[in-house]
């Protein structure tokens, strides 16, 4: 019965890191969200599970903001975003698909490399939620760093975030202060960014941030 | 004595909090810069009790010798911009560049700022630290885009995005030390407490400090500006409002680094773990010598000076990376300096650009003849930055230099370098902006002065005569520090 | 007398992949049909196409060299074997010890390589075209498939894939890197079957043809090996999904008749719930460009890797 809770625990860690590679290869907006909502919908279903797992009640409560606030009002608004900024429905990937998955892999196989011996350790099951924590955490920069469009940006952003709820859940009994703040904190990140995404409207046509580079063209 | 102190702190968290509020709800600018400014000095002569009760330790707040330099240096900074906000932004409203509700909104930022800033230092643990430096990022980048040109926008935009990145890698970092703490220290708060963490650090295992202290120094050294994360810093103190560009070189860039700092000793204090120095040095050496290159083609007058903010923070980091007491000591001074003449420099600065209209430096000319209190402190501030003697910089870079020299010689090669680089650059830049033929002004501006004086004086006196109970007291920190 | 049941389980699984192979063609353009409110024709039409096939005079190109004529029977003689070799209904068998998991790649992979060969043979575009597309999935879809080989086989200890089923049965473990093994495999099985959003079976669309393209040109009794050998294959990839990942009910060679029958009727229930969600899927996505493909199967080749690292993940660290 333990082993099966620790795989049940590594499948939903190894299923967020596989969803983490799917917003790479989607190059469609709405495609984008919705994979993020899938995102977020299995970090619930992971913190939940941590929460049984280290008997953690506050755990659960965490999860809730998962799944409510994550998986619910952020895809919703931004969908709402995309609707009313009317942003063509394809993003351009620099460099292209296939070596960004590569550069990918490498970044998941330098994770695991730098995690399992620093871990050694530590419970099983912490130990391989901070070496899939940290892949989803690089694999969400690459993804803010290879797309020029704002809204995948703040997606990549948000599914780096993930990484970090899921390590601070697999870090055995970690305080309350820091899930809830950092639930709070993506809430005022996402407060900020929806301002900026309608700045943004207010002088260009879209949210695109090649329109940003043109701008910064014209400066020393 | 201990309920004391915890008004005290209390205070100096609470008051910039109550005064935020206070400031959201009052629709009058110059009542609310008024306020601003109250709340500014009494936090600041709250800071100035910390000297006299004795630090104590427990609950959410802590004071120590090391976050005492940091508090005092930190609200002094924060009353003076205050003061120099108030006439800067008087003269925004009536160019017309803000509007009422703007700045309603830029004080209750001020504040949020100062009490953000205030939490991260007296913060008795990691998480709340954490959250703090996060608030205070967020605070102030919609201070930077506040004048929501499509420059501005993407100043913020880009400090957003990359502040957060690091913020991320931070919070990473810290996760990992509670791990690193759990086995010792327990389940729960204990192991995200900075006093039983240092106690207890021998103990830990050694990897994950080592691999917690990388994300730590990447994460914290983006906000410090260290290169090569440093891509934020030139745009958010160009074109933000000029006293947010003195608040972040001044203040934010300390509070990130007293973060690096924290962490350092954490490492220090285990034998087995990575000595964080030469990570520090090599850091700080890189962030020196690319923003002393990057210094000769500056075209921006706000962008150049915080470029230069960029080489002295390296030079900081340099510092506390080479490690030992006079080293420490050295570091702590040239902090101390730094960020006293840094925001000298931008109140000039500003005031500057309003004269003038514009921050182009090739359009700045002969600032002595036609502003010349303007353009004699620009003067003063830039000889006392670039470390011409008898002023404050001259001594903590000579103490840098001299102690570099004394145990690691090659190194002192590339630090002289870059400091000569800097210093060749910003003279150059200098001499064209304050003498020389004067460009046309294009108004008139009520320039407060007296910040900029008060910075100045203190600079000098430092240079000249450092009273014997400060040298005391830096030293004990610089010991603290290892 | 073991032997000799040994033999006789052998048999039974080779003849028994020949049959079930068109009729499981069949039960899926059946289902499709029925999904698009059709009636569809019956599931043993595909026999009845075959035999139709069988007695029909072979119309030959006239540049058509030897190679042109063996390659069904080479094709053909490839897939069966490989598709005999997968473990159905029982472990263990007699010839289970030549069931290598690179062996039947290997196979696999020659009968691609004669396919393309045979497509170029008579020198008409749409073949040239056909084996060229080919070979630029067959270079993704291989190393993609090795990944996957070297995941389950790096879990289970061997490439024997009859052991491999066996560890799986027996050794009841959720691994994410199995189960990225599984996505890979089913991403390679689209593209290698010229399933829907690869390619699509029912078509002679010249601008999107991979699979049939290559086959244009023959007809007769080369069409009919031809056509049961791709069955085969389709067969050959759900057998493998159904014996690695999902062993419940696979009898041990030595367990009787009894379970064996078992086994088979596991096994006849896993094809039919394969087939049926391979009908579901197909009707529910439209085919992907041609360009795109490799951006697919590149997915496929990365899942397979990532599926190899995260082997090295487990509970047991």
């Amino acid at each position: 019965m333990e082993l099966l809770t620790i795989d049940i625990a590594h499948v939903l860690a190894g299923a967020l890191l596989l969803t983490s590679f799917m917003l790479l290869y989607q190059d469609r907006l709405s495609g984008l969200i919705n994979i993020y909502t899938l995102h977020a919908v299995i970090l619930s279903l992971s913190v939940a599970w941590q929460a049984y797992y280290q008997d953690a009640p506050h755990l659960y409560l965490t999860a809730a903001i998962a799944a409510i606030f994550k998986a619910l009002i952020i895809p919703f608004s931004l969908r709402h975003i995309i609707k009313r900024l009317r942003i063509h429905r394809t993003v351009e990937v620099v460099g292209g698909v296939g070596i960004t998955m590569l550069i990918g892999i490498f970044l998941v196989a330098l994770s695991l490399v730098v995690m399992l011996p620093a871990t050694a350790s530590a419970d099983p099951l912490s130990r391989e939620d901070i070496a899939f924590a940290l892949a989803i955490v690089l694999l969400g920069l690459l993804m803010m760093v290879t797309r020029r469009n704002a809204v995948s940006q703040i997606i990549g952003f948000m599914s780096l975030e993930n990484g970090l709820v899921l390590a601070a859940a697999g870090a055995n009994g970690m305080p309350l202060v820091v899930e809830i703040s950092v639930a709070f904190s993506i809430l005022i990140a996402f407060i900020v960014i929806g301002i900026f995404l309608f700045r943004i409207r207010e002088r260009f046509d879209n949210v695109d941030l090649s329109e940003l580079d043109r701008v910064r063209g014209g400066r020393s | 004595m201990s309920s004391d102190l915890f008004m005290v702190s209390n205070a100096l968290v609470g008051i910039p909090a109550v005064a935020a509020i206070a400031v959201a709800l009052e629709p009058a600018y110059r009542r609310s810069a008024i306020i601003n400014l109250c709340a500014s000095g009494a936090t600041f002569l709250f800071a100035l009790v910390l000297f006299v009760v004795e630090p104590e330790r427990g609950g959410y707040l802590f004071v120590d010798d090391l976050n005492i330099v940091f508090i005092v240096l930190s609200t002094f900074i924060g009353f003076t911009t205050s003061v120099y906000s108030a006439s800067y932004i008087d003269h925004e409203i009536e160019t017309g560049r803000l509007t009422t509700r703007n700045v309603r909104f830029y004080h209750a930022m001020y504040q949020s700022l100062m009490c953000a800033m205030n939490l991260a230092l007296l913060a008795s643990n990691i998480g709340l630290m954490w959250v703090a430096v996060e608030v205070a990022t967020l605070t102030t980048v919609l201070m930077v885009g506040m004048y929501r040109t499509p420059h501005a926008l993407e100043a913020a935009w880009k400090y957003f995005i990359l502040g957060s990145v690091g913020i991320a890698l931070a919070l990473f970092g810290t996760i990992l030390i509670y791990m690193a703490a759990e086995p010792v220290l327990g389940q729960g708060y204990d192991a995200m407490v900075w006093t039983t963490l240092m106690s207890q650090a021998p103990q830990f295992n050694p990897r994950m400090l080592n691999v917690a202290f990388v994300f730590l120094m990447l994460g914290y050294g983006t906000k410090v500006g260290l290169a090569p994360m440093h891509a934020w810093l030139p745009d958010a103190h160009a074109e933000g409002p000029t006293p947010i560009s003195a608040v972040l070189s001044g203040l934010l860039l300390n509070v990130a680094l007293y973060a690096v700092l924290r962490f350092k000793m954490l490492l220090t204090a285990n034998a087995a773990a990575i000595t964080p120095g030469p990570l520090m040095i090599t850091l700080g050496l890189a962030s020196l010598i690319m923003a002393a290159f990057m210094l000769y083609r500056r075209g921006d007058i706000k962008r150049l000076f915080a470029y230069s903010s960029i080489e002295h923070m390296g030079i900081i980091a340099f510092a506390f990376g080479m490690g030992g007491p006079l080293a420490n000591f050295a570091g702590l001074l040239h902090m101390t300096m730094h960020s006293l003449t840094k925001s000298a420099i931008f109140f000039s600065v500003g005031h500057i650009a309003q004269v003038k209209g514009t921050q182009r430096i090739a359009d700045i000319r002969g600032l002595t003849q036609s502003q010349p209190a303007l353009g004699w402190s620009l003067v003063a501030g830039v000889v006392a930055i670039i470390g011409l003697p008898p002023l404050g910089i001259f001594m903590s870079e000579f103490l840098v230099v001299s102690s570099t020299f004394a145990r690691q010689p090659l190194l002192a090669i590339p630090l002289v370098f870059g400091l000569l680089l800097a210093f060749g650059a910003l003279l150059l830049r200098l001499t064209g902006m304050a003498f020389g033929e004067p460009s046309r002004d294009q108004g008139e501006v009520k320039a407060s002065m007296w910040p900029v004086y008060a910075h100045l004086s203190l600079v000098l006196l430092a240079g000249i005569y450092l009273p014997s109970h400060v040298v005391t007291w830096f030293q004990n920190v610089a010991r603290l520090l290892g | 007398m073991t032997l000799l049941f040994n033999l006789m389980a052998q048999s039974v699984q080779m003849l028994l992949v020949l049959a079930l192979a068109p009729l499981l063609i069949g039960y899926v353009r059946k289902l499709k049909a029925r999904l698009l409110r059709r009636k569809g024709p019956p599931i043993i039409q595909p026999w009845l196409d075959l035999i139709r096939l069988l007695r029909k005079e072979v119309v030959l190109a006239e540049n058509a060299s030897w190679l042109y004529r063996a390659a069904p029977y080479l094709i053909f003689a490839m897939i069966w074997v490989s598709a005999a070799l997968v473990p159905t209904f029982a472990t263990g068998l007699t010839f289970s010890w030549s069931a290598d998991l690179i062996a039947i790649i290997a196979l696999l992979g020659s009968a691609r390589f004669f396919l393309a060969l045979a497509g170029m043979d008579i020198g008409t575009s749409f073949g040239g075209i056909g084996s060229s597309r080919e070979a630029m999935f067959g270079s993704l879809a291989e190393p993609a498939m090795m990944m996957i080989v070297f995941t389950v086989s790096f879990v289970a200890g061997t490439t024997q894939l009859s052991e491999i089923a066996a560890y799986m049965a027996g050794n009841l473990e959720l691994r994410a890197s199995v189960g990225m093994a599984l996505v890979a495999l089913l991403i390679v099985a689209i593209a290698e079957n010229g399933r829907i959003p690869v390619d699509n079976p029912a078509t002679h669309l010249e601008l999107t043809m991979v699979h049939e393209a290559m086959v244009l040109e023959y007809s007769g009794r080369y069409l009919a090996l031809i056509e049961l050998a791709s069955a085969l294959k389709l067969l050959l990839y759900l057998s493998l999904i159904a014996c690695v990942f999902f062993p419940v009910g696979l009898a041990s060679h030595d367990a009787g008749a009894e379970a064996m029958m078992i086994g088979l009727c596991a096994y006849v229930l896993k094809l039919a719930i394969g087939g049926g969600a391979l009908a579901l899927f197909e009707t529910s996505t439209a085919k992907m460009r041609i360009f795109r493909v490799p951006d697919f199967l590149g997915a496929g080749l990365m899942l397979g890797l990532l599926a190899t690292l995260l082997v090295f993940v487990t509970r047991s660290l």
